[in-house]
C-alpha cells in the first residue's frame, strides 16, 4: 500500500506540473499611450493644439479607415475630452471637390481618444489630393485646421472599395470593413452609402449585398455556409458570413441588392461568368 | 486483488481523460507510472504455482488463414508456392481471404472480405499503426517488408477483435524471430531481378541465437523502374525505391521470463502511383515496440505478455514528377501512434480464457499547399487532416470451451474512443460545415462473437454469429476537401457520422474424401449505418476539374455476402492440385452496388515438389464485373485469365545452402485490369524473375 501511496502522489504532483505548463499567463502591460499600438499617421498643429491622428494602418489608404484622434493643449500639457469635432475630407480634383463617406466623430471610453471612419474612393496624385478638414470645438469656441494628406491604393493592390452607378441610376460607394481573415467563417462586414451629391454620402439602409467567395487560381471555386450581408440598423453595417476553405487569394464577388430585391450592381458567377463587377479582394 | 482492479481503472480512467486534452508527452509519464505499478503489484502476488496447460485439448481455429513469408531457406514447404523476395503486397495477394488495391506497383492497400483499411485493424506483432497520407497511399503494409516478417494472420470480421474494433477484420503481421535456440551465427544473402520494370532486389540478414539471447537483424532493398503493361507500353510512373532495416531482439532472465525489443525503420523514395495525379518523394515509419514475456503471471493466469510500443511515419506527396498539372501542391501527412497491450491466458475447469487490455493513442496530421502559376499570389494552404488525437483503449475477453467433438468460442471487445481535433486551424476548418463540432467526442465500441466448431468423421462444420462496431476514420470523420481520382470527387468528413456496426453470420464446411478436402466458406454482413461518400450537389468542388463534392454519410445500411469454395487434392505424394472460386456482393439499402465488391475469380495450381526440387503452374482469373458502382467510377472491368509458373531448385555447398528460383508471372502478356486496379491501371505484363538466395550456417 505504501507503495502505491507514493505512486499516488507522485502521480498527482505530476499531474499538477504538467498542467500548469500548457497556461498562457498573459501579462497585463499598462501602457502610458493607450493608442501606442495604432501608427500615428500625422499631426497637425494649431491654436495652440496639437491633434493627434492615429490608424491602424500605417498609411492613409483607399478604402475605409478608421481613425482616432486626440486633442492635446500644449499649454497644459494634457489630452483634451471635451472637444466637439468633426471631420470633412475633401477631394481636389482638377475638375471638381468632392467629400467621402465618413461617420461623425464619436468619443471611446477612454474619453480623450475621439474616433471616426471614413472611406476614401481614390488615390491622391501629382495633380488631385485629398485634404482632411477639421472643426473643433472647445468651450463654446470653434476652431479650425486642415492638412493636406497622401491617400496612397492598398499596397497589396487589392479592391476594398467600389464606387458605381446602380441600376436605378444613383450613385454608390460600398466598403469592406477590414479583418483578419483566416480559414474558418469570418464574420465580415461592409458599409453601403449612396453619393447624394459630391458632400453628402449617406448610409443607405435595407439593402442586401450577396457575396460569392471564390479562388480564380484554383479552378474559381467557392466555398459554403456563406451569409450574405444584411443591414444592421444599429451599426451601420451591412454583417454577414464569409467562408474561407483555405489561405491564398480570395476574390468576394459581390451583388447589390435593393430593398425590393432588384439588382443594383453585380452579376451572378456562372461558368460562363467568371466574376461579378462588383468585387472584394483579399489574400491571407 | 481488488484493489489492484479499481487502481487500475483510476490510472485508466485518468489518462483517457489527460491523453485528450493534453497530448501525448505528458501522458507518457502517467502510462509508465501506471505499468510500473501494475507490474510491481503483479510481482508481489503471482507466485502460485502455475496450472498444467494442455495444448492440445482444443482444435486448431482455424478459420484464419496464415500467409507464410519465412524466407525460403528457412521453409521449405512453401518455396514453390511464392516468389521467395516477392513484395509483401505480392504475398499478400496470393491470400485466399485477402485482395489489394492498387494505385501502382507499390502500396497496394489490402482488403479483406472487400472491406479496407478504414474497416480493418493492420498490425505490426499487435502494435496499431496507421497510413499519413489523406489518399492511402501508403497502408500500413507498405512499411515492413517480406524481410521482416515470418508471416501474416489474417482473421475475418470479428475475428479479429483481439486485434482492435474493426468490421471487416484483422491483419497482424508477425515478425520473424530466432528465438531461444542455440542456433549461434546465422546468415544470408538474397538477392532478386525482375525483367518487366527491371526490378533489382538485395536482402542481407544476420542473426545470433543461443538459449539466453538473440538479435535477429535484416536489410532489404528494392529498386524497380517502370513496369510494362501486356500491351507493350509503360506504364509511367510506376518506378519506386525502397529500403528496410530491422533489428529484433530478446533477453531471457529466466525460463520463464523474456524482454523482446524489435525495431524497423522503412524508407521509401520516389514512388510513382500511376492511377493518381501525385507521386511520393518520400515515406518513411520509425517502428519501435518493447515487451515483457512471463509464463505465468497473478495466481492462474499465464503466457502473460506486455508490449509497449511507438511508431512514427512521414508521408511527403507532391506532385513535381508530373510535366503537365492544373497547380502545383505538396501534401505531406504525419501519424504518430503510441500504444500498449497486456495479455494472459486462462484456464479453469475446461474453460480457457483469453484477456487482453489495450490501448492506443494517434495523432494524425497532413496537410495541404498549392503553389498559383501566379508567382506573386499567396501560397494556398489547408488542413486536410486538422491534427486528430485519438485515444483508444479496450478489454477483451475470449472463451473457448471445448467438448467431445465440438468447441465453443466466445468473444467480446468493449472500447472507449475519444477524438481531440486539436489543430485550431483545423477545427475552424471543418466548423465551415459543421458550426457547432465539439473540440472532443468520445465514443464507445463494442464486439461480440460466438463461434461452434463441430467435429464429426473428420467433418468440419463451423458456424459463427458476431456484431461488431467501428469508429469512423480520421478521413471519414474529419477529412477536408480529399480528392479521389477514382470518382473525381473531393471529400469531406463528417464528425457526427455514427457508428459503423456489423452483424456478422459465418459459415464453414470442410469435407475430406480421398486424397483431399473441399471446402466452402460463406459470410455475410449486414452494416447498418455503413459510411460511404454521398454527393452534395450543393457544394463547389475544390479540385481543379474535379466532378462534384462528396460528405461522408451513413447509409442505412449495406449488404455484403462473400462465398468460397476451396479444394486441395493430392494427386500423387509429389503433385498437388488446389483451387479456389470465390464470389462476392454488396449493395446498399436501394439495391445500389457498394465500390470495390470482387466479381466471381478463381484461381488453381498445381505443385510438385522433392527434396530439393519444385515446380508450380498456376492459373487466376475472373469474370467480368457486371456489379460495378459508377457513381464511385467504376466500370465493368473484363474477364481476364493470368498464368504462371516457376521451378526452385536447392544447392548445398559444404554446409551452407543455395536457393534458386525462376518464374514468369502473366506468361501470355496478357493485359488486363481488375476490379482493385485504381482507375483502372493496367496490370503488369509478362514478367520473369530470378531469385537467388545463400545461407551461411
Amino acid at each position: 500500500m505504501k507503495t502505491i501511496k507514493f505512486l499516488f502522489v507522485t502521480l498527482a504532483v505530476a499531474i499538477l506540473f504538467n498542467s500548469c505548463s500548457d497556461d498562457n499567463d498573459d501579462p497585463v502591460i499598462v501602457q502610458e499611450n493607450p493608442l501606442s499600438e495604432m501608427n500615428r499617421l500625422t499631426t497637425l498643429s494649431a491654436n495652440n493644439h496639437t491633434i493627434e491622428l492615429y490608424s491602424e494602418n500605417t498609411d492613409f489608404t483607399v478604402g475605409y479607415n478608421m481613425f482616432y484622434y486626440r486633442i492635446k493643449d500644449e499649454s497644459t500639457d494634457t489630452y483634451l475630452s471635451n472637444a466637439q469635432i468633426t471631420v470633412n475630407p475633401l477631394m481636389h480634383m482638377t475638375s471638381m471637390t468632392h467629400s467621402c463617406p465618413k461617420s461623425a466623430i464619436s468619443k471611446m471610453e477612454d474619453d480623450t481618444i475621439y474616433m471616426g471612419y471614413a472611406v476614401f474612393q481614390m488615390p491622391g496624385n501629382a495633380d488631385e489630393y485629398w485634404e482632411l478638414n477639421m472643426e473643433y470645438t472647445l468651450d463654446g469656441e470653434t476652431y479650425a485646421i486642415s492638412e493636406r494628406i497622401d491617400v496612397g491604393m492598398p499596397e497589396d493592390g487589392f479592391k476594398r472599395v467600389q464606387s458605381f452607378i446602380g441600376a436605378d441610376d444613383k450613385r454608390y460607394i460600398v466598403a469592406m470593413i477590414p479583418f483578419e481573415p483566416e480559414v474558418k467563417v469570418n464574420a465580415f462586414s461592409a458599409m453601403v452609402f449612396q453619393m447624394e451629391n459630391m458632400m453628402n454620402f449617406p448610409i443607405v439602409e435595407g439593402y442586401t449585398l450577396g457575396i460569392d467567395p471564390r479562388m480564380p487560381s484554383m479552378g474559381n471555386h467557392s466555398s459554403p455556409n456563406n451569409e450574405n450581408l444584411t443591414f444592421d440598423s444599429s451599426t451601420g453595417k451591412y454583417n454577414g458570413k464569409l467562408s474561407l476553405t483555405m489561405t491564398g487569394y480570395w476574390k468576394i464577388n459581390l451583388q447589390l441588392f435593393n430593398k425590393q430585391g432588384d439588382v443594383l450592381k453585380g452579376e451572378p458567377v456562372t461558368d460562363e461568368n467568371e466574376a461579378s463587377s462588383l468585387y472584394f479582394e483579399l489574400e491571407f | 486483488m481488488g484493489n489492484l482492479k479499481n487502481i487500475t481503472m483510476y490510472y485508466f480512467f485518468k489518462m483517457l481523460v489527460f491523453w485528450v486534452l493534453k497530448g501525448p508527452k505528458k501522458t507518457i509519464n502517467m502510462a509508465l507510472l501506471a505499468l510500473c505499478c501494475l507490474s510491481f503489484h503483479g510481482k508481489g502476488i503471482g507466485q502460485e504455482v502455475p496450472v498444467p496447460i494442455d495444448q492440445d485439448s482444443i482444435l486448431p481455429i482455424n478459420l484464419a488463414e496464415v500467409i507464410v513469408i519465412a524466407p525460403i531457406y528457412k521453409d521449405t514447404e512453401h518455396r514453390t508456392y511464392q516468389k521467395s523476395l516477392a513484395t509483401l503486397d505480392g504475398y499478400l495477394e496470393s491470400s485466399q481471404k485477402v485482395s489489394m488495391i492498387k494505385r501502382g506497383a507499390y502500396a497496394w492497400e489490402p482488403m479483406i472480405n472487400d472491406m479496407a483499411s478504414e474497416r480493418l485493424s493492420v498490425t505490426i506483432d499487435g502494435m496499431r499503426i496507421f497510413g499519413a497520407c489523406t489518399d492511402r497511399m501508403d497502408p500500413v503494409t507498405s512499411y515492413v517488408d517480406v524481410s521482416n516478417l515470418s508471416n501474416v494472420h489474417v482473421a475475418s470480421g470479428q475475428q479479429g477483435a483481439k486485434m482492435g474494433n474493426a468490421i471487416g477484420g484483422a491483419l497482424d503481421m508477425r515478425l520473424e524471430k530466432s528465438g531461444f535456440v542455440q542456433t549461434d551465427w546465422k546468415s544470408a544473402v538474397e538477392t532478386g531481378f525482375e525483367s518487366n520494370n527491371n526490378a533489382r532486389i538485395y536482402g542481407y540478414e544476420l542473426n545470433y541465437a543461443s538459449d539466453s539471447f538473440y538479435v535477429d537483424s535484416d536489410i532489404i532493398y528494392r529498386d524497380a523502374d517502370n513496369y510494362i503493361s501486356g500491351d507493350g507500353q509503360e506504364v509511367a510512373y510506376s518506378q519506386f525505391t525502397k529500403y528496410n532495416v530491422s533489428v529484433n531482439t530478446g533477453v531471457k532472465f529466466s525460463e520463464s521470463q523474456k524482454l523482446l525489443a524489435s525495431f524497423i525503420f522503412d524508407e521509401a523514395k520516389d514512388v510513382g502511383y500511376p492511377a493518381l495525379p501525385m507521386d511520393v518523394s518520400l515515406a518513411r515509419a520509425f517502428i519501435g515496440s518493447l515487451s515483457w514475456v512471463q509464463d505465468t503471471f497473478l495466481g492462474n493466469l499465464y503466457e502473460w505478455e506486455t508490449k509497449i510500443y511507438a511508431n512514427s511515419i512521414s508521408h511527403f506527396m507532391d506532385d513535381s514528377q508530373r510535366p503537365n498539372v492544373p497547380i502545383r501542391m505538396d501534401m505531406p501527412g504525419w501519424s504518430d501512434t503510441y500504444g500498449f497491450y497486456t495479455q494472459a491466458r486462462l484456464q479453469s475447469r475446461g474453460h480457457k480464457w483469453l484477456f487482453k487490455w489495450d490501448g492506443f493513442y494517434n495523432k494524425s496530421l497532413a496537410e495541404m499547399t498549392m503553389y498559383p502559376n501566379n508567382a506573386n499570389e499567396a501560397s494556398m494552404f489547408m488542413l486536410t487532416w486538422p491534427d486528430v488525437r485519438t485515444l483508444n483503449t479496450g478489454l477483451f475477453a475470449e472463451n473457448t470451451l471445448a467438448f467431445e467433438n465440438s468447441v465453443l468460442t466466445i468473444a467480446g471487445r468493449i472500447s472507449a474512443q475519444g477524438t481531440n481535433v486539436a489543430n485550431e486551424f483545423g477545427r475552424n476548418s471543418l466548423r465551415i460545415f459543421y458550426p457547432s463540432m465539439e473540440q472532443i467526442q468520445a465514443r464507445f465500441l463494442k464486439s461480440l462473437s460466438t463461434e461452434y466448431r463441430y467435429n464429426f468423421k473428420n467433418v468440419e462444420l463451423v458456424n459463427g454469429v458476431s456484431y461488431g462496431d467501428r469508429a469512423p476514420s480520421v478521413s471519414e470523420a474529419f477529412g477536408f476537401y480529399l480528392f479521389n481520382s477514382f470518382d473525381n470527387h473531393d471529400y469531406i468528413g463528417d464528425p457526427n457520422l455514427k457508428n459503423e456496426g456489423a452483424l456478422e453470420l459465418t459459415s464453414k464446411i470442410s469435407l475430406p474424401f480421398k486424397n483431399g478436402k473441399i471446402g466452402a466458406v460463406g459470410n455475410f454482413f449486414h452494416t447498418q449505418n455503413y459510411i460511404l461518400g454521398e454527393i452534395d450537389p450543393t457544394l463547389s468542388t475544390m479540385t481543379i476539374g474535379a466532378d462534384g463534392v462528396k460528405i461522408y454519410r451513413n447509409l442505412e445500411y449495406a449488404n455484403l455476402f462473400n462465398v468460397s469454395i476451396n479444394g486441395v487434392w493430392d494427386m500423387s505424394k509429389n503433385l498437388k492440385y488446389n483451387g479456389l472460386v470465390s464470389y462476392h456482393r454488396g449493395v446498399d439499402q436501394d439495391s445500389r452496388n457498394l465500390p470495390f465488391i470482387s466479381p466471381l475469380t478463381y484461381s488453381t495450381s498445381f505443385r510438385y515438389s522433392l527434396p530439393k526440387f519444385s515446380a508450380s503452374l498456376s492459373l487466376r482469373g475472373a469474370a467480368d464485373q457486371v456489379n460495378f458502382n459508377s457513381e464511385f467510377g467504376e466500370d465493368r472491368t473484363s474477364a481476364y485469365n493470368v498464368v504462371s509458373l516457376s521451378v526452385a531448385k536447392t544447392f548445398f555447398i559444404s554446409d551452407d545452402r543455395l536457393d534458386a528460383q525462376v518464374g514468369v508471372e502473366n506468361l501470355f502478356d496478357t493485359y488486363y485490369s481488375t476490379y482493385t486496379d485504381w482507375n483502372n491501371i493496367p496490370r503488369m505484363g509478362r514478367n520473369i524473375y530470378l531469385t537467388l538466395s545463400y545461407a551461411i550456417n
